[in-house]
């Protein structure tokens, strides 16, 4: 699995939550929950959705690594072991 | 003959517009099924039917947008036989009778308010000027029909539209805060708030909540919510003086314990859907059922049961990095509990300072129904529950 597949999972589970979140205008390093008023409830569907396209089972405890979009495709490439 | 009525979603609903009949005359429904879907300034509702029988006609037609109270359609009862077409009167009247839709709350809802919508347009609706109305979200009653003996065109419903401006979100969104506001002047002008507050240690709580998510599937983890939540029914359970309605008679217990749970729309308003017997819930279901009420007042599929009969309400604003949330009580109902963000405090334990996860919990309730102590017990039954997580 390559990066950009992952960077595409991650964004397909974000504008799940939030549809009103406009891809290509997205800053890839700032925290998108504060950016986009994202509840807890849904962040959980946010991972829940993670889950479901990548077959990752996040911990909370690594929760703050999923904070902004480049760190969240940091983090789960490492955990897919991509190229 | 049962009549089937436009149901109150809520105290701040005053008109719905029929979308969709799921059942058809001639079929049988049972109570709880879902006859048809009305749309209001919440969104798209399933409207379940309250009393079993076969449908013998429907009145109303999808597009129309009719007052609360209005007959939308004619149940026989079993083994009643088909009756006449002209027996139902259609204007609303000012309150449903006994045992119409949402009688849990019709009475304090409709309460000094009158109907101003009047009876449902029976004017001539071409099916190609209906369809129009539906695309273009045209209230057919407002629309002049200047086809053949007043009959109403497609001209005739883009002429409104146009009138009207764009439709949209917008649109939505202003009639959901008016609305709203309608609602909430109603109980500051009629219900006595008193508001009490306390700090509660969640230490023990997030401890517990930690180690159980951690052994948990992503898909069953659960968040803080869900105990706020469970905590509350039991407080209602301890209580009960705060679990129910205030109408023209005094105050009604709760047939339940039915917490609405305030959930703010993206885009703007927000809607209290009702989780039903939460004190009869593990927190595995009510964990499931949380998440998928919360995905259904987003995206449309809120059931009328839901809307209507909540029997107190939560509200919890502590993801917004609220401290205390003081809420405005949603009538018919005698009270709302406010959560804020959990934070980290000093605490002195046992003569030591601490340091220990607080979040401040309010009540606002009704004071013709309760006073501060018994609001006050319903504070410290939250507190302790939250003591408790493990029995929750």
């Amino acid at each position: 699995m390559t990066r950009e597949t992952i960077r595409e999972a991650v964004v397909k589970a974000l504008t799940g939550v939030a549809p009103e979140i406009d891809p290509a205008s997205l800053n890839a390093d700032r925290p998108f929950r504060q950016e986009f008023d994202l509840d807890s409830m849904d962040f959980l569907n946010f991972v829940i959705a993670l889950h479901a396209s990548l077959n990752v089972d996040v911990p909370e405890a690594d929760y703050p690594r999923l904070a902004s979009l480049n760190g969240a495709v940091d983090y789960l490439a490492n955990r897919l072991g991509a190229s | 003959m049962i009549e089937f009525r436009m149901p109150a979603l809520g105290a701040d609903m005053e008109a719905g517009t029929l979308v969709q009949w799921h059942k058809k005359p001639g079929d049988t429904v049972t109570r709880g099924d879902i006859i048809a879907v009305v749309d209001t300034e919440k969104g798209a509702i399933e409207i379940e039917v309250f009393d079993g029988g076969v449908i013998d006609r429907t009145v109303v037609e999808p597009g129309q947008k009719v007052p609360v109270g209005t007959v939308l359609a004619v149940i026989r009862a079993p083994g009643e036989a088909p009756g006449e077409p002209e027996a139902v009167v259609a204007a609303a009247p000012a309150t449903p009778p006994p045992g119409a839709p949402a009688r849990t709350v019709s009475e304090g809802a409709l309460a000094g308010r009158s109907v101003s919508e009047g009876a449902p347009t029976h004017a001539r609706v071409s099916p190609a000027a209906r369809k129009a109305a539906e695309h273009l979200r045209v209230d057919l009653s407002s629309v002049e029909g200047r086809g053949p003996g007043g009959s109403i065109t497609v001209a005739d419903v883009e002429r409104a539209a146009a009138r009207r401006g764009a439709p949209g979100p917008a649109d939505r969104i202003a009639g959901m805060r008016s609305a709203i506001g309608a609602a909430m002047a109603r109980a500051k002008r009629e219900i006595p708030h008193l508001y009490l507050s306390t700090a509660v240690d969640l230490t023990r709580s997030l401890a517990w909540l930690v180690s159980e998510n951690q052994r948990r599937p992503v898909t069953e983890r659960l968040l803080t919510a869900v105990l706020f939540v469970k905590a509350v029914a039991r407080a209602c359970v301890e209580v009960p003086a705060l679990n129910g309605y205030w109408t023209d008679h005094g105050f009604t217990s709760g047939p339940g314990v039915h917490i609405g749970c305030a959930i703010a729309l993206r885009g703007g308003g927000l809607v209290a859907p009702a989780l039903h017997d939460v004190d009869r819930k593990r927190l595995d279901a009510l964990g499931r059922e949380f998440g998928d009420l919360v995905k259904r007042a987003r995206s449309g599929g809120l059931r009328s049961s839901e809307m209507s009969d909540a029997t107190i309400t939560v509200t919890n604003l502590g993801d917004l990095g609220v401290e205390s949330a003081y809420a405005i009580i949603y009538p018919p109902q005698v009270a709302i509990v406010g959560f804020g963000r959990v934070v980290e405090r000093p605490w002195v334990i046992d003569g030591r300072i601490e340091p220990r996860s607080v979040v401040n919990v309010s009540v606002s309730a009704d004071h013709r129904a309760t006073d501060g102590r018994e609001a006050g017990l319903f504070l410290a039954a939250i507190d302790r529950a939250l003591q408790a997580p493990e029995s929750l």
